[in-house]
């Protein structure tokens, strides 16, 4: 593993730390005080900064660290979450989610309005509470307020700072020692210093390294054996050392222990002269520690190496004092050891409360390899079926039996594997609640989001795919839907609009609802901008949901004034095809002064499809089930001819392009008999109706797809490709394609249905 | 012998960074994501040094330093506090609760090894 890929971990984790991060704050806005809730918000602020400072992303970690530091006045309670707070907050998550995303892919962020936040996160940390103006006020340019951001410094202001020192500096230099600066230190651990995991020898070691030094080591205080408390520090030294590093490094070796000892630093003369061994004083020693004495008795300055190592010795003597007060204390320490358990097994018990979650991170390629072995399996299971059925005319025999329980299994086996690549629709849920709160600011509209379902699973690529087209409709929600306060003040409403994001299982499909409580279609206005737009006959004669339905074709955006926001070239018709080419269904119903609601109707995989099986000159096909209205039995009176080689069928007074399937696909040379076939009414791109003509229907079944470009290459006017139980190879119509082609447009080198596998 | 460092940090990145750095440096590393699982760890695992993170679920880091030290097998086993905290209250609880030494994130590789040979034999 190198640097980038952890990098790229850090990116991953970063966006589930911005999920959670909004989802605590969103649930705080509901009013969630529990202070579990306030450490994940502030553990997701506090992580992004931690990564991020190891990647040296210095905006991404300015403004975390302003965030993280307002977060934690709320986490010690000194500043009240207020909606207003809340509101502050919910923006900056947006801005960290947005530097994150520009340190990743090196876009760049509105400056204006991180700064313009972080003013105000400071504000709140300071205690100033926020002005209601302050929330949906747009930061203009205030001036210079860079310097308001200090980037954290790595370092400490306890000037608890490690100083790098190299090592190699004085390996060869030993006699350099006599002009070097002295420092007489005085070094008293007390017991403390031990007892959490520093150790004596070390921190001699480690002065050692400095450069020249004599160590002598006290043992005055150290009783008789019978009085010794194993873990208690009876010795100290006095170090004389030599060294051009400075005090600053002596207390930086002694940086983890000043708290648990006594030290003293004076510096020496300038020049000194190898301290004479009479100045230290002598002791005598209950143990034997003759080595010790040697050491310190004889002239230490031309020695100092030995001495080094005997006060080693001696701090090893010390330190295996302690071990060995260990081992007596764990004999004392029953009851310690018995709390100790005690605490274990609650810690076991939240383990396993914990555990009830517990996921693995599988790579996708895999599951997918997966998914695609069940998909084979279930058509060999198919073919195994039919051929047994073809030859067993007994049709009692115990392998059918078996048969049925192998079919059985295989659905099964293929429902939970299909069940591997489905998540919650969840994280896209979240990032609506983002939209609806800049679009809402934007217009100046109060808009609350209520997100159900969040939990609701769907295949992984429907919920990437989906992403889109729902944000437009939450766009034209809050844009186009919800009026302004003041109209829904002067209409008696809460001037509070609601937008409401449901998902939900229906009958083996996804089903997305997104309601809004505005004004409902003003069907009049769209009566009559698509009259305007030549969409339909001044005199159509409409019910309300055709009307409705106007707004999904082609071009047609009812907005007066082009609005920033929603206004970017794409209509509904862009949604609805989108949401098509995943094999979805949406409407809308809408009722005035209360609202519309758009349904969205999605399957929960695409992997498998309901298809028709239909054949073609000659030919099995498979047409989407999700895209046919209708079939019908044409009539030759229906039929009638229009320009040089072009077909209507009339139905139900309407007239319908007739499109022959065998002749797009180039299957044969002249168009087949309408009257000898059957007529699919397809519902395509645009909304347009068609009656594609196929020679007849076999019958409907779930299709496992199989992608033809990944074993093939792309075929116009083909999305994909599946094996029946029969074995035989089935192409799967790209309805879209072959409806365009039919307009005179050549088959392009493009599929819409997407096809998985 | 290789030296044994028990990582306890809450963050892949940080646990993937820690990873890398000691094993590099010719560490075994051993890993756990928050307090709870860095005792359950502890056990099996024998370090010779712990470096823990401050701020994870479950089980802080000071409540990790407190659990680690009322073990009598591991109460005088090195523990470095690796945390962005920077502020001298914070450090006073983690030497309180027993930690050893102290690494400011963003931890330089150079830096964490060499508080780590600091404080280890």
């Amino acid at each position: 593993m190198d640097m980038n890929e952890i990098k790229e971990i850090f990116f991953q984790e970063c966006e589930e730390q911005l999920a959670e991060l909004e989802s605590g704050l969103l649930k705080m806005n509901d009013g969630d005080r529990d202070p579990e809730t306030v450490n994940a918000v502030f553990r997701a602020v506090h992580s992004i900064k931690g990564g991020a400072g190891a990647f040296g992303l210095d905006d991404l970690v300015a403004f975390a660290h302003v965030f993280e530091t307002t977060l934690d006045c709320v986490r010690s309670n000194k500043l009240e979450p207020t909606q207003d707070v809340l509101k502050v907050m919910l923006k900056s998550a947006d801005v960290l989610a947005d530097l994150t995303n520009a340190a990743r892919d090196g876009g760049s962020v509105d400056e204006s309005r991180s700064r313009g936040l972080v003013k105000e996160l400071e504000a709140l940390a300071n205690g100033e509470l926020p002005t209601p103006s302050a929330g949906v006020e747009a930061p203009v340019a205030k001036p210079a307020p860079v310097a308001a951001t200090p980037a954290p410094k790595p370092t400490d202001d306890s000037g608890f700072q490690p100083i790098p020192f190299s090592f190699d500096d004085f390996s060869g230099e030993e006699e350099v020692g006599s002009d070097l600066p002295t420092y007489e230190i005085t070094f008293k651990p007390r017991s403390d210093l031990y007892s959490k995991g520093n150790d004596a020898t070390l921190l001699l070691r480690d002065l050692s390294r400095l450069g020249e030094m004599s160590v002598y080591c006290n043992m005055d205080a150290l009783p008789g054996l019978d009085e010794l408390d194993a873990e208690a520090a009876y010795f100290y030294w006095n170090i004389t050392l030599k060294t051009d590093k400075g005090e600053d490094a002596i207390r930086t070796v002694f940086e983890f222990a000043e708290w648990d000892c006594d030290l003293q630093i004076t510096a020496g003369e300038e020049k000194v002269t190898a301290p004479d061994a009479e100045e230290l004083p002598m002791i005598p020693v209950p143990f034997d520690l003759s080595i010790l004495d040697d050491g310190a008795t004889e002239a230490p300055a031309e020695q100092p190496k030995a001495d080094v190592a005997a006060a080693v010795t001696a701090a090893e003597t010390a330190s295996n004092v302690t071990q060995m007060a260990a081992a007596a204390a764990r004999v004392e320490k029953k009851e310690s050891a018995a709390a100790a358990a005690a605490s274990a097994a609650v810690a076991a018990q939240n383990n396993a409360a914990a555990g009830a979650g517990q996921t693995i991170r599988v790579d996708l390629d895999r599951v997918d390899r997966l998914i695609n072995l069940v998909g084979e399996l279930v058509i060999n299971q198919a073919m195994l079926s039919q051929s047994v059925i073809e030859n067993d005319t007994t049709g009692t025999s115990s392998i059918n039996m078996g048969l049925e329980e192998l079919q059985q299994l295989t659905r099964e086996i293929q429902d939970s594997v299909m069940a591997i690549r489905a998540q919650p629709v969840k994280p896209v849920f979240q990032r609506m609640s983002r939209i609806v709160r800049e679009i809402a600011d934007m217009t100046g509209k109060t808009i609350r989001l209520i997100t159900e379902g969040e939990n609701t699973e769907v295949d992984k690529t429907v919920i990437d795919k989906l992403a889109e087209p729902l944000t437009h409709m939450i766009r034209n929600a809050v844009d186009h839907g919800i009026e302004t306060p003041e109209k829904r003040a002067a209409a008696g409403k809460n001037v509070e609009g609601t937008v409401r994001l449901t998902a939900k299982h229906r009958s083996g499909r996804i089903l997305i609802e997104l309601a809004d409580d505005g004004a409902g279609i003003n069907r009049e206005k769209v009566k009559q901008k698509a009259i305007a737009n030549e969409l339909i006959p001044a005199d159509a004669n409409l019910t309300d949901e055709e009307i409705d339905n106007l707004i999904f074709l082609p071009g047609f955006s009812t907005a007066d004034k082009i609005s920033d926001i929603s206004g970017r070239g794409v209509g509904m018709d862009v949604v609805k095809r989108s949401i098509q080419a995943l094999g979805g269904r949406i409407n809308i119903t809408s009722k005035p002064g209360q609202g519309s609601v758009f349904t969205m109707s999605l399957p929960l995989t695409l992997a498998v499809l309901d298809g028709m099986v239909v054949t073609v000159a000659g030919q099995t096909l498979v047409v989407p089930l999700t895209a046919i209205v209708e079939t019908l039995q044409p009539e030759a009176a229906a039929i009638h001819s229009f320009g040089a080689n072009h077909r209507l069928i009339s139905i139900r007074n309407s007239f319908c392009p007739l499109v022959d399937v065998g002749r797009i696909l180039n299957f044969r040379a002249t168009q087949a008999n309408p009257v000898e076939g059957v007529a699919l009414l397809v519902e395509s791109e645009g909304g347009g109706q068609r009656a594609l003509m196929v020679d007849a229907i076999q019958g409907q079944r779930q299709v496992v797809i199989k992608s033809l470009e990944a074993n093939y290459t792309h075929v116009p006017g083909i999305a994909a490709a599946t094996i029946l139980g029969d074995g035989r190879v089935a192409l799967i119509l790209d309805v879209d394609a072959v409806v365009g082609a039919s307009r005179g447009q050549a088959l392009r080198q493009e599929v819409s249905l997407a096809a998985v596998g | 012998m290789k030296k044994k460092v028990l990582t306890v940090d809450d963050s892949r990145t940080i646990r993937n960074m820690l990873l890398v750095t000691l094993n590099n440096a010719g560490f075994e590393t051993i890993q756990a994501e928050d307090g709870v699982e860095g005792l359950e760890v502890l056990e099996e695992s024998n370090p010779d040094v712990i470096v823990t993170d401050i701020n994870m679920p479950r089980l802080d880091g000071f409540g990790f330093i407190e659990g680690v030290r009322r073990n009598d097998k591991y109460r005088a086993i090195p523990i470095l506090v690796l945390t962005t905290e920077s502020d001298a209250e914070k450090k006073n609880r983690a030497r309180q609760a027993g930690a050893t030494g102290w690494i400011v994130k963003p931890f330089d590789p150079a830096k964490l090894i060499d508080a780590i040979e600091r404080v280890t034999a």
